[in-house]
């Protein structure tokens, strides 16, 4: 069996890589996901078109092609050198937000007509519109949906591995490399992956119920960034728009 | 920047290798994924539980944990206790049954929109249980789930990528072999565009096939 020193020398600071990579990742994915959802439904065409272009673009391809295409063809074509922990994060946060942009644009898109007309009529700005009534409208939809987004993102961190990122796979490499000892390794590292995978559905399934929860409630005074998104908040069963997002992994 | 055309050229016959091993990869772990993914959500159905908590462990467990280490479990553990395979038949498992865990997902909601009705009129009829399976609920259920599948080929298509780090060459293992040898940058680049011109029109086909097989009621 894998003695203990193991774990601590190679598996802990592999699962703090980990955790990293997922949570810098999970932050750029979901900034781009609301940048490129919302301009996709720009009334600009021009700004819809391109903004379509970045979701076919990174639909398309694969991240573990983008990660090395970031850290050993950029270098040659560019003369720019990635760090190769920021190559990873940066691939997949890409990759994941787009993915992200069609559940945003879905979400966006099942708000009533009349909310926006309402904005507009009020004199909102576009922006303002967004800020204060489709988004926190569309939020409780998104949830659901960027749930299963950030397990498949937890799952793409494995690929950090293979661009010299030392993750908890790349430590189980090593490990299995040393000890010549797999099964255990690779053992440990699926039920690692699993029991994360567990914890941040369960974590974020309390965030689901809170964004339902808030659904018609009176906005209290004051609150912070959480509690203004999920203002009046009106929460569909489980839109027709989203399914498209769900299954375009 | 300096785009090097000679580079292409000479990177071309590996690409076209690549392509085939992609194809290859991506066709019988297609296979597996379609028929296991079936097995799976008929298990799951099941009315006995020793059938279905097992199944629904193995599929969650499966669902929830990286392709990349489910290969390198297969290809590094799995030899220790039986027979070693190739990496390109482990790829094929590998992608097969991480995906089959997805299909069986998408069956799964594709049987339960069948109409209770059809059920009903089968157990009218007094069918066997195959009988009903076979003839009255399996070709309602496929027929709305194609599109969905289809999804999950595009997705297999670029997880394929994944085989090359336990050793089988598919396009991009090609692109990077290539690219150490020669310290080049097309072959990688020429790769990513080719996995958008193959992902890109098998999505528009797959909305067209959504619209076409579309039941209206």
């Amino acid at each position: 069996m894998m003695s203990e020193g193991m774990f601590s020398n190679y598996f802990l600071p592999g699962i703090w890589i980990t955790i990293q990579v997922t949570f810098f990742s999970a932050a750029l994915a979901l900034v781009v996901a609301f940048v490129i959802g919302t301009l996709r439904t720009s009334r600009l065409w021009i700004v819809r078109f391109l903004s379509g272009i970045y979701f076919e673009l990174f639909r398309g391809t694969s991240s573990l092609v983008l990660m090395f295409w970031l850290v050993f063809a950029v270098p040659l074509m560019f003369r720019l050198q990635f760090v190769p922990m920021f190559a990873g994060v940066l691939a997949l946060g890409l990759t994941y937000g787009a993915y992200g942009s069609e559940v945003v644009r879905g979400a966006l898109a099942a708000v009533p007509v009349a909310q926006r007309e309402a904005g507009v009529a009020l004199g909102f700005t576009k922006f303002q519109r967004l800020r204060r009534i489709e988004v926190p409208q569309a939020w409780p939809e998104m949830v659901p949906p960027f749930n299963n987004l950030l397990i498949e993102l937890l799952k793409g961190t494995a690929l950090v591995s293979t661009i010299m990122v030392a993750d908890m796979t790349y430590a189980a490499n090593l490990v299995r490399i040393g000890s010549n000892e797999s099964a255990p390794v690779y053992t440990l590292l699926l039920a690692l992956y699993f029991v994360f995978a567990f914890v941040l559905t369960r974590g974020m399934r309390v965030l689901e119920k809170h964004a339902k929860s808030r659904v018609g409630q009176a906005p209290p005074g004051g609150g912070g960034l959480w509690s203004r998104l999920s203002l009046r908040s009106s929460a569909g069963e489980g839109s027709g728009a989203l399914t498209a997002g769900g299954t375009t992994r | 920047m300096n785009w090097d055309w000679n580079v292409v050229g000479d990177f071309m016959p590996r690409f076209w290798d690549g392509v085939l091993l992609t194809l290859q990869a991506l066709l019988f772990g297609s296979l597996i994924a379609f028929s296991l993914g079936l097995v799976w959500a008929i298990a799951q159905r099941s009315r006995h539980a020793v059938i279905r908590w097992p199944v629904n462990a193995l599929t969650e467990f499966i669902r929830n944990t990286p392709l990349l280490v489910q290969l390198f479990f297969l290809f590094y553990v799995v030899p220790e206790w039986g027979p070693s395979m190739s990496a390109l038949t482990t790829g094929i498992i590998g992608l097969g049954l991480h995906y089959s865990t997805y299909t069986a997902e998408v069956y799964r909601a594709g049987i339960g929109g069948v109409p209770p009705g059809q059920w009903e009129a089968a157990t009218a009829l007094s069918l066997p249980r195959t009988r009903t399976w076979t003839a009255v609920i399996l070709p309602q259920a496929i027929r709305r789930v194609v599109p969905a599948l289809g999804n999950y080929v595009i997705a297999m298509l670029k997880d394929s990528p994944m085989i090359a780090i336990i050793g089988a060459l598919e396009m991009f293992g090609e692109a990077e072999s290539f690219s150490n040898e020669t310290f080049t940058f097309e072959a990688y680049t020429i790769v990513g565009i080719a996995f958008i011109a193959i992902a890109y029109p098998a999505s528009l086909l797959i909305r067209v096939l959504e619209r076409r097989l579309a039941i209206t009621s």
